[in-house]
């Protein structure tokens, strides 16, 4: 019940697999979920991570595989007979019972006589006690949320799912929402498990982050660890922004290796590269360059990676400034830069060099596509600029 | 008062006008409509339902206020009334049965089957609407395969079903079983399938989330397709006079016989009045506790 803090055990998948007609969804995966602890499924839609979702909690039967809760195998129970319990996206909430009703549900479903007290201190919990004889057409979006949370909670599941939960609020109320969330799974000490393909939320949210693609997991930790070191293509590019820059390993010094691209040598540490030939890809997050105008070019450390280029578009957005910044080779580099400079910021045209700490720089595994985890949408944009481009050239 | 402020305001008036005048205008053939083929006819009949005989001349009749005629008629016709409810009912129900699983299947499983298989219900309706019940007549005929398998075990009271009111009632059965399935149709498809997940993930197995979700929800198509059903086959006489007996007549013979045959232009026009009446009354009592959760 809210407030104390229960005794839950750690899920686990293992070499679970869904599959549809052919195309696996879910692509053996294994995975294992610690007690109390907030579990997000990062990935794009189609990935694999509702279907993940809808085999824990029973509404799907998995092609191989099992499901277990510490050590019960809940594989082949129903979905009303598992420890398990949901909140969906759009949160289904039953429109023909009022809140105190709905919040009750999974109670009178287990004979539970006396629910008055349990479904009001949910209802507190949620801080929606005003609202107990409404009907769910009568809350706002937020609100309804906060009863499809308080309709699963109340029946203490061993685990707590929530599909994209706050997919359909704005982004303010989201925002405030993911706070709540995170409160409520602090108080009640539940595992949560939060599938999203909002990286701010995964990340903000989780105490831990996998990041899914095409049915398996690429890359699984604390966000931040995730987020500083990528290991592969894909999660660089989803999970946030990373600027890639393909090349050769020439060798090493000390416990760096020297990667050579485009006739420049880039220093990458050995821990921080998963390349495991000589193909690499010389990766750095766009916060963490710094610009510098060409004349001051002499300014950077010299231990730092550096590039040469010439600003080809300028965004200021606040908090930062985005910078587009053009390679000799003709490959546009971003950069966010802290709108701490008193004074003149660079402006499109200039030539600037760019250099960031090579503690910075990652290598991943030059074998693969530098594009994979970027939206095809985003794809699409640059193609049809750089089109507009060359006809205006 | 200036000028200029009572000249401002006359533009939005013209236009808020001229916007109420349209729907008047729009109105206006549907409630000339009404007015000829609903509120003439019920004060002629309503009238006529009150008038006494011309003594002395065989079905002719002049204005009255004979409130008797309420009276005899009751009195002499109540069990053809009753009669009328109890088959009207008991088709109903039998409607309702047939009709909801087969709607739950085709709202829940057609998948892309679903508009031919709607199709498929409305189809016969394409057939009049005598012809089919004089079919049901071959069907339902002493020799036929249905009333011999049922004699063969022994089942019929009367050795047979046609001129029974088993047959009146399969007939308003399957007369009015379209209008029992569609808006069932409608409610259930209507029906968000993530509700029903939610049941199961919330500990309901499959008959408690029936009862608990899918039926409550459902309950707009119970009582619209109830209704539907219900009203036509109490005032149908079709059915009866083909398929039943004399023993078997429904009112709505009565009025028929009444009105064509006996020339007792009064009697039938009371009988009307209170057919209606009566099933304005159960209506509304039907809806008001439906609109709560009495039935749920």
């Amino acid at each position: 019940m809210a407030g104390a803090l229960r005794q839950v055990e750690d899920l686990h998948l293992v070499n679970l697999t869904k599959k549809f007609g052919d195309a696996a969804a879910v692509d053996d995966l294994t995975l294992t979920i610690a007690a109390g602890s907030f579990f997000a499924l990062l990935g794009a839609s189609g990935c694999g991570k509702t279907t993940t979702l809808r085999m824990v909690a029973g509404l799907e039967d998995p092609t191989a595989g099992t499901i277990s809760i510490g050590a019960k195998d809940i594989t082949n129970l129903r979905a009303f007979q598992r420890p398990v319990n949901t909140v969906f996206q759009s949160y289904a909430l039953f429109p023909h019972l009022d809140i105190f009703e709905n919040v009750a549900f999974g109670l009178r479903r287990r004979g539970i006589k006396d629910v008055k007290t349990p479904v009001n201190q949910m209802l507190e919990l949620v801080e929606l006690s005003a609202m107990a004889r409404r009907k769910p057409t009568q809350l706002s979006g937020g609100q309804q949320q906060r009863v499809a949370v308080a309709r699963a909670l109340i029946n203490e599941p061993d685990v707590l799912l929530l599909d994209e939960p706050l997919g359909a609020l704005d982004l303010k109320l989201r925002r405030q929402m993911q706070i709540e969330l995170k409160r409520i799974q602090n108080e009640v000490g539940t595992t949560f498990v939060h599938v999203t393909h909002d990286q701010e939320e995964a990340m903000t949210m989780a105490d831990t982050v996998a990041i899914m693609n095409a049915g398996r997991i690429e890359q699984m930790g604390n966000p931040a660890t995730i987020y500083e070191l990528p290991k592969t293509v894909f999660v660089a590019n989803f999970l946030g922004q990373s600027n890639l820059i393909t090349g050769a390993a020439q060798g090493r010094s000390g416990d760096d290796i020297l990667v050579s691209a485009h006739g420049q040598t880039y220093v990458v540490p050995a821990a921080r590269s998963t390349a495991p030939g000589v193909a690499v890809i010389v990766g750095v997050r766009p916060e963490k360059i710094t610009v510098l105008d060409a004349v001051d070019g002499h300014r950077a450390p010299d231990a730092h990676n550096k590039i040469a280029g010439r600003v080809t578009d300028v965004s200021y957005a606040g908090v930062s400034t985005q910078y587009l910044v053009r390679t000799p080779w003709d490959q546009e580099l971003t950069v966010f830069e802290q709108n701490v400079i008193v004074g003149d910021r660079c402006s499109v045209g200039d030539e600037v060099l760019l250099h960031w700490a090579t503690e910075h720089t990652f290598g991943l595994d030059g074998a693969q596509d530098v594009h994979a985890g970027v939206l095809p949408e985003v794809l699409d944009l640059e193609a049809t600029a750089s089109a507009l481009e060359s006809r205006g050239a | 008062m200036s000028p200029i402020l009572v000249a401002e305001p006359a533009k939005p008036v013209v236009v808020a006008q001229r916007r109420s005048r349209t729907g008047y205008i729009l109105l206006f053939p549907g409630m000339t409509w009404l007015a000829i083929f609903f509120a003439i006819p019920f004060i002629t009949l309503f009238m006529t339902s009150l008038q006494q005989p011309v003594p002395g001349k065989i079905g002719k009749y002049q204005a009255g206020f004979e409130l008797s005629n309420y009276a005899n008629a009751m009195v002499e016709y109540w069990p053809q009334f009753l009669r009328s409810f109890v088959y009207a009912g008991i088709a109903t129900l039998l409607a309702l049965i047939i009709a909801y699983p087969l709607a739950y299947f085709i709202a829940m499983k057609g998948g892309r089957w679903r508009p031919l298989l709607l199709v498929l219900v409305i189809a016969p309706s394409f057939a009049s609407f005598l012809l089919r019940t004089y079919a049901w007549r071959t069907i339902l005929s002493d020799e036929g395969p249905i009333t011999s398998f049922f004699n063969a075990l022994h089942l019929l009271p009367d050795d047979r079903i046609l001129n029974t009111g088993i047959a009146v009632v399969a007939g308003l059965t399957y007369n009015f079983l379209p209008f029992m399935i569609l808006p069932l149709y409608a409610a259930l498809e209507k029906i968000d399938p993530r509700l029903i997940e939610a049941a199961s993930d919330l500990y309901a197995s499959a008959t408690t989330t029936f009862r608990k979700v899918t039926w409550p929800l459902s309950l707009p198509g119970v009582v619209a397709g109830t209704l539907l059903t219900f009203i036509p086959a109490a005032g149908d006489y079709i059915n009866a006079e083909l398929l039943g007996s004399t023993k078997d007549r429904m009112i709505g013979n009565v009025i028929q016989t009444n009105f064509i045959e006996f020339r007792d232009y009064p009697t039938a026009s009371a009988l009307s009045f209170v057919l209606m009446a009566v099933i304005l009354v159960m209506v509304f009592t039907y809806i008001r506790r439906a609109g709560t959760e009495e039935l749920v």
